[in-house]
């Protein structure tokens, strides 16, 4: 819940899952990132800057640290952060902040009562001009008390830039042991790795626009996939099908109500169902021989992009959403390894990212819908299997630039990269949408 | 052994009275039916009899050991048959095409499976990891298909085959060497199905 005492405003905030206990990772928390301009000049690239003055309180420099990343990793602002001096008492000296060239400044308490109590001073204006009081959850730390921090940054965010940040979104991706695989979620801060329970042996796992739902390829030992939906918060499935002999890489559709994904026992087509249904899955393409998978929706559902192994080699098509008018999308300009696969259609509608093949290893690549110009986005190590944030700006990907699968998060607008996970052997990442605060009481 | 001690008693009365009579020799009598003869045949037929026994169990272990062997063989046989039926074949990178040098390996399941049809199997596709992750699914599954589809060209009912794909997920062979990539591109054989009493072909 977000209060406000003077000004309301109730942005997408974020919270997820309750009764969780994850690992803590306090020195992480309470370390500012590289990047950060600390002190008095800077360069602003355009960016509004947010001066974050010292935060009193229990936890209050791990609050104030997370805040601080979330700002930092929207790449929308420039973080001003004195990292001296005693939490301001009285009325702000404004005149300071503006030679700081800051436009806001952030004054954040951490009440004895455990309320994390927020002024945001716009700084032209000589005022305040939003409050928040937010109860942080207990314990400190825990996933539900992570998502009010983040909702929080989101809040401010959307005050001091008119644009929703992604502080508050999740990650989800498959680990692989080498004998099975298993879900786990990541803050987008990279903080709260852990993983979902009951989600072992399943991989390629996307979100329900809700964000409360999940759907995902169940691959046990006997090799029988099938596509399983399920609550986050439920303890078993709530539908699967598993008609064909192979069934894998399921999307839900961006209104939530079906299921699109790749089944067959042999060559394989895209098939949608609706979970609930008993119905049969029906089958959207006709592409006897070939392999079709991995499929994407425009924001607006009506057309999915898709690997196809038509030409055979694999390339990206798009097709209406009923499967008919299927067309090349990854035409040319390729070179002579021909694969390019896993699209991700971005959120504005403007660009499909996929992975294609380049001297032997893939790289991060997108493509503009309306007139099919490319862009390659990496070239260190192999980076594959792009997944958008809900900002349409921030890509996740599985990266080896450090040596084993990571997940990367890479800003289009800046060029910016930062590692997500640790930990290896990652595949499949998904980012979420924007998550609902829906802490239980 | 009263009955010992009691035929000896008999012999000793049958001496003394042999000895008693000095008359001129007569026609021998008919001998009478002694006891003593008696009582050696039954030493002898015990004696026949353990030696039937003894022979009786010579054979009967003989036959046992020669069953065994026949068993041990066949299970040997059955042994070797099973491990052909599973034994793993290797494919090309990128490709779902049975290689030239694999089709021994397929043509040997044959006769085992003719013999036997009963048996079921699953054939599992298996990639190396340079691919994407789920067309990898995709490529694992056409190889496994096209195994299916190889061995029901020669004669053995696809119905018999179960078709999955792990694509790059149950790698055998870690690491990231040509050497790894090629153990890992390969379709796995596993019985399901009747396989409890291989017939041996």
């Amino acid at each position: 819940m977000i209060k406000s005492a003077r000004l309301l405003c109730v942005c997408c905030v974020c919270g997820l899952l309750s009764g969780l206990t994850p690992a803590q990772t306090r020195a992480q928390d309470t370390a500012v990132a590289s990047g950060v301009r600390i002190g008095l000049t800077y360069d602003r690239h355009g960016k509004p800057g947010i001066a974050i003055t010292p935060v009193s309180g229990p936890n209050a420099d791990s609050v104030r640290a997370i805040l601080i990343r979330d700002f930092d990793f929207s790449d929308r602002i420039t973080v001003i952060a004195p990292d001296s001096g005693e939490p301001p008492t009285g009325a702000l000296n404004y005149p300071l902040y503006a030679k700081l060239l800051a436009t806001t400044v952030v004054q954040a308490v951490v009440t004895p009562a455990g309320a994390l109590h927020v002024a945001v001073h716009d700084v032209a204006q000589k005022r305040v001009a939003l409050v928040l009081d937010i109860a942080l959850p207990t314990p400190a730390y825990s996933g539900d008390w992570r998502a009010v921090v983040h909702a929080a940054a989101d809040s401010i965010e959307w005050i001091v830039t008119g644009q929703k940040g992604i502080a508050g979104t999740r990650v989800m991706y498959a680990r692989n042991s080498g004998r099975s695989t298993q879900l786990w979620t990541v803050d987008s801060d990279g903080a709260n790795a852990r993983p979902v329970a009951g989600t072992e042996n399943a991989m390629s796992p996307d979100w329900h626009p809700s964000g409360k739902k999940i759907v995902y390829d169940l691959l046990p030992d006997d090799g029988r996939h099938r596509i399983v939906v399920r609550d986050l918060t439920g303890a078993t499935p709530t539908w699967s099908t598993g008609a064909a002999s192979l069934n894998f890489s399921p999307v839900f559709t961006p209104d939530g109500s079906k299921v699109v994904f790749a089944a067959g026992n042999d060559a394989t087509d895209l098939y949608e169902a609706s979970p609930g249904s008993a119905d049969p899955p029906r089958r959207l393409t006709s592409r006897k021989g070939s392999s079709n998978s991995s499929p994407t929706f425009s924001p607006d559902g009506r057309r999915i992009a898709f690997t196809s192994g038509l030409l055979g080699h694999p390339e990206v098509y798009i097709t209406d959403a009923d499967g008919s008018s299927s067309e090349l999308l990854t035409a040319s300009g390729f070179g002579d390894r021909l694969f390019r696969s896993n699209p991700a259609w971005s959120p504005d509608n403007r660009l499909v990212a996929f992975q294609s093949r380049i001297n032997d290893v893939f790289q991060v690549m997108t493509i503009s819908v309306r007139d099919n110009s490319t862009r390659q986005w990496t070239s260190d190590g192999a980076n594959e299997d792009p997944s958008w944030a809900p900002d349409g700006r921030h890509l996740v990907f599985v990266s080896t630039r450090t040596g084993t699968k990571e997940l990367w998060v890479l800003d289009l607008d800046t060029s910016r990269a930062r590692q997500l996970t640790h930990g290896g052997r990652v595949q499949n990442p998904a980012w979420s949408p924007r998550l609902e605060l829906s802490r239980q009481p | 052994m009263n009955t010992l001690r009691r035929s000896v008693s008999l012999i000793a009365l049958v001496a003394v009275a042999a000895c008693s009579k000095k008359q001129p020799p007569a026609p021998a009598p008919a001998p009478a039916p002694a006891p003593a003869p008696r009582v050696n045949q039954d030493s002898i037929d015990r004696a026949n009899a353990a030696k039937a026994a003894a022979a009786a169990e010579a054979e009967r272990q003989r036959l046992a050991a020669a069953t065994a062997a026949e068993a041990s063989r066949l299970d040997a046989a059955r042994t070797a048959a099973r491990a052909k039926l599973g034994m793993v074949i290797y494919f090309d990178y990128d490709k779902d095409e049975i290689r030239e040098d694999q089709r021994v390996t397929l043509d040997a399941k044959v006769p085992i499976l003719n013999a036997n049809p009963d048996v079921k199997m699953r054939i599992a596709g298996h990639t190396d990891d340079r691919g994407s992750d789920e067309y990898n699914l995709a490529l694992g599954q056409r190889r496994a298909a096209a195994v299916r589809r190889y061995m029901a060209a020669r004669g053995v009912a696809d119905g018999r085959f179960e078709v999955v794909s792990f694509g790059e997920q149950r790698p055998a062979s870690p690491g990231e060497s040509e050497d790894a990539w090629a153990k890992n591109r390969r379709a796995e054989f596993e019985i399901t199905g009747g396989g409890t009493a291989l017939k041996v072909p």
